[in-house]
């Protein structure tokens, strides 16, 4: 008897949905074996990940926060995915964004410059990392370099450039000499929701980025020619579109919606520039894409499932002393599962019996 | 019925190879059902079948390549069950592929000796293999780098690869289909003489007067079934096809009150680098084609034709507009979607994956080329109910089978497939159609429905290039035919003027005689 990968003759739209929650049954799975190999009661540590951080109105908050970023990288890398092109830089395009849109804030700090301010953060904030994620575009288009490669080499140059700014120019003269700027004006911080709360004007900011996303891949030529690009390259070539142009395009927005995000987070909940901006943000909205499936709708779900692993990370960590770092071992498990259970779109389990004459007898 | 054992068909000798009950099953297809064949020595057994009935799949059993799921092989008598290739080869069990397996930039004498399981020394393999190649007349010369030989030459080294091992049984996959008339023939003594030997071949093919002229038996196979074994000199081709169809074939309607009017599609000194290494360079291509009228191009694969196809679409583009005009208008310059916007159509040789999007529905793959100019798309939002449309009227026009309204391009059988492709193309009314081997592993069915659409198409008034390696359906639906060889395009030939012989010659390279007698292909 041997279990074999047979290819389906039509995908399984019923699998596609349900595939991410096999991935996160498994990695629940594999986690409380860990907590359990790390002499914490495994139940206990569910509880603090996943139930505790849904009980209050704090914490249901935050993980909207978290989310946000989360959600807005992961949908721009989405349309690069279904493109074909593999950008993995977003965690730089993140910084970038914050970076460009905190010169305005800085510059303008402690004048008694308008509202323009915020608008023109973001602005700028979108169109640096849109610049950004177009230089590997073009290496690759022009050049044949691997996106892949340049694109993550670039996030340590934006982050030490980050790094450089608050350590040295843009340092807070009254900071104690800590690596941070000085907090933002009112006029350069993203409006809270509700007053005395954490959500912020960014999560409306992400749900129309959901909206829009879903429009264009669902109804519109160009959403067609992203996913035909990535599905079948010579079929797209035959259709007219060209995959170059393609990769240029998804590249500049999502390096846009990036920088955006990144953008948002230090004129939001932090308010100020500083090393350490982002918890991996770029990097966890890979897995953000994927355990979404490249959806936009699946994205706004896996955002904040995710989102819900920080938090639950820091209460296990306060709660249970289980490191931090589990919740990334965490992160890295669930996409492992979530790619290998994307073979059962394509594929299904099937026992067979190689020799049945040679079964009957011995049996 | 036929008796399923004619008389005079089995000599005394026993098989040399026998199957009994053969099935291989994938999920629940059934690839193979039950199928026995008896192999004699000193008999060129020909194993006929359309696409997909399932002459691959037997023939990769035999040879090891795959484990059938129940059933038996037996091997002089005895039942063996084979590891692999390499098994079947020391047993004496030697195959030649349709598609080759040589690496190109290695000589004729290095791709024999990685073929070979034993260990003799590289020189000892020149040497036996130019004795080998004299001995059956398979000229060849090994210290030849494969990239610089011509098909036919690449099929000798398969061939003669084969014989080094000396096999009492040679399994040859459609051996013809890529050879000139001329080079056929050269294989069929090559064959005799192994027959005469007393080696076994099966032969497989879907060519039947081939299988009647050269083979003492045949087996059909239809839908995994084996039909019918006979003695294919006792039978007509038409009767052959029968069987492989299980029906009777639609003749396609001849060309009646057509007219040719002005020119669609002219190609002026078309001159283009290959795109990749060892590709073709086209030199000077120039044809011009009426409205109402079919142009064949025959030839054997890879004398250029996917370089033409790329060239007149657009896929490639050319310097000069002047090369590639479309309904009078210079297009050399202009993308794949203007040259749609012209009025250009085309269909490419692969059906999936160039043609088509194989995961995405059929209504997205009408999209794929309808999104210029078919109404489609209004202010860069597809219009969803438009593209349905296309599926429906196809699929009512070509009678696509299918297993539901706008399933999946990759669920759909070749046929259907391609008629769906085609009829995608002729629904927008194209001024030119560009098409590359319409009816290439089609079944009977789909291919007459395909072809006949073809001409309909001319009927209608546009203009229509077929390349093709099938001379009988060149000879079937085109008015002229011209033929490629490395990249060059003979002049075009009048259908009734172009004999087999004489398009086997252009075909090899060698320009015919301007005064041969010769009958035409055509019927």
């Amino acid at each position: 008897m041997q279990l074999v990968l047979e290819k389906r003759t039509e995908r399984s739209n019923t699998i596609a949905l349900v595939s991410p929650l096999i991935a996160i049954a498994l990695t629940i799975v594999t986690m409380l074996i860990l907590f359990a190999i790390l002499g914490k009661n495994p139940l206990l540590a569910l509880h603090a990940y996943f139930i505790a951080p849904l009980t209050d109105g704090y914490s249901l908050q935050e993980i909207a926060v978290k989310a946000t970023p989360l959600v807005m990288i992961a949908i721009g890398l989405s349309l690069c995915y279904l493109a074909n092109a593999w950008n993995i830089g977003a965690e730089g395009q993140f910084l970038i964004g914050a970076v460009a849109g905190g010169w305005i804030a800085v510059k303008t700090q402690g004048t008694d410059a308008g509202a323009w301010v915020l608008p023109a953060m973001l602005v700028l904030a979108a169109a640096a990392g849109a610049l950004y994620a177009l230089i590997p575009a073009i290496c690759k288009v022009k050049f044949g370099a691997s996106e892949i490669l340049t694109s993550l080499m670039l996030v340590y140059v934006a982050e030490l450039f980050l790094d450089y700014l608050v350590r040295g120019p843009w340092r807070d003269p009254h900071g104690f000499n800590f690596p941070t700027t000085a907090e933002f004006d009112p006029v350069a911080t993203v409006p809270l929701l509700i007053e005395g709360g954490r959500l912020h004007l960014g999560s409306i900011i992400a749900l129309l980025v959901v909206a829009a996303t879903a429009i264009l891949l669902g109804r519109t030529i160009k959403g067609f020619e992203i996913r035909v690009v990535g599905a079948a390259p010579r079929a797209a070539r035959f259709g007219g579109f060209n995959a170059n142009q393609l990769i240029i395009l998804t590249f500049a927005v999502s390096g846009a919606l990036a920088g955006l995000a990144g953008m948002i987070e230090v004129a939001g909940p932090i308010g100020h520039l500083q090393p350490g901006i982002s918890p991996g943000y770029g990097f966890t909205a890979i897995i953000v894409a994927f355990l979404g499936r490249l959806n936009p709708i699946g994205i706004l779900i896996a955002g904040l499932f995710l989102a819900l692993t920080f938090i639950g990370g820091e209460q296990a960590q306060i709660t249970m002393k289980i490191p931090l770092d589990v919740t990334k071992v965490f992160q890295g498990i669930l996409l492992f599962y979530v790619l290998a259970c994307d073979s059962l779109i394509l594929y299904r389990f099937k026992l067979v019996f190689p020799n049945r004459q040679v079964a009957r007898g011995t049996g | 019925m036929l008796d399923s054992t004619p008389d005079g068909l089995h000599s005394g000798e026993s098989p040399l190879l026998q199957t009994l009950g053969l099935t291989k099953r994938y999920g629940d297809f059934l690839a193979n059902d039950a199928i026995d064949i008896d192999i004699r020595p000193k008999e060129i057994h020909a194993l006929l079948g359309e696409n997909g009935a399932g002459k691959s799949t037997l023939v990769k059993a035999i040879y090891g390549l795959i484990q059938p799921s129940a059933g038996e092989i037996r091997w002089q008598g005895e039942r063996i069950v084979l590891s692999g290739p390499s098994e079947a080869r020391s047993r004496g069990i030697g195959m030649v592929f349709q598609h080759f397996s040589l690496f190109d930039n290695l000589t004729v004498a290095e791709n024999v000796a990685l073929g070979l399981d034993g260990r003799e020394s590289f020189k000892d393999i020149s040497a036996r293999l130019e004795q080998v190649s004299r001995t059956y007349g398979l000229p060849l010369d090994p210290r030849r780098e494969v990239w610089q030989l011509s098909v036919g030459e690449r099929q000798r080294i398969e061939i003669v690869r084969a014989l080094m091992q000396d096999p009492k049984f040679l399994i040859l996959d459609e051996p013809t289909a890529v050879l000139t008339p001329q080079e056929a023939d050269q294989l069929f003594i090559v064959l005799e003489r192994l027959k005469a030997e007393g080696r076994a071949i099966l032969y497989i093919s879907h060519k039947l007067e081939e299988v009647k002229r050269l083979c003492d038996t045949a087996t059909i196979l239809r839908g995994g079934k084996k039909i019918q074994t006979c003695n294919p000199r006792l039978e007509t081709a038409a009767s052959l096809a029968r069987m492989m169809v299980g029906g009777e074939i639609k003749e396609v309607k001849a060309r009646a009150g057509r007219k040719t009017t002005v020119p669609r599609l002219v190609v002026n000194d078309l001159s283009l680098a290959p795109g990749e290494a060892h590709g073709v360079r086209l030199e000077h291509i120039s044809f011009e084609l009426k409205g109402g009228e079919i142009l064949g191009i025959a030839g054997v694969a890879g004398n250029g034709q996917d370089e033409l196809f790329a060239a007149l679409s657009g896929e490639r583009l050319s310097r000069d507009p002047g090369t590639v005009v479309i309904e009078g208008i210079a297009a050399g310059h202009l993308s794949i979607t203007q040259r749609r916007k012209l009025g250009a159509a085309f269909v490419p040789e692969e059906r999936l994956g160039h043609g088509t999007a194989p995961r995405m529905k059929l209504s997205e793959n009408a999209l794929l080329t309808g999104h210029a100019a078919s109404g489609m798309v209004h202010h860069g939002f597809i219009d969803t109910a438009a593209t349905l449309q296309t599926v429906d009227r196809a699929t009512e026009t070509f009678d696509v089978r299918k297993a539901k309204r706008d399933p999946e391009a990759a669920s759909l059988s070749g046929g259907n497939l391609q008629k769906f492709i085609v009829g995608r193309e002729i629904l927008r009314n194209p001024a030119v159609l560009v098409v590359s081997q319409p009816t290439w592993g089609v079944d009977a069915g789909a291919a007459a429905v395909i072809r006949q659409a073809l001409l309909d198409l001319a009927t209608a008034g546009a203009a229509v290039l077929v390349t093709s390696q099938d001379l009988d359906e060149l000879a079937d639906i085109a008015d002229r035919i011209a033929v490629m060889f490395h990249g060059r395009l003979s002049e075009p030939l009048a259908a009734r003027d172009a004999s087999r012989e004489k398009l086997g010659l252009l075909m090899g390279g060698s320009i015919p005689e301007p005064k041969e007698a010769a009958h035409a292909v055509g019927a």
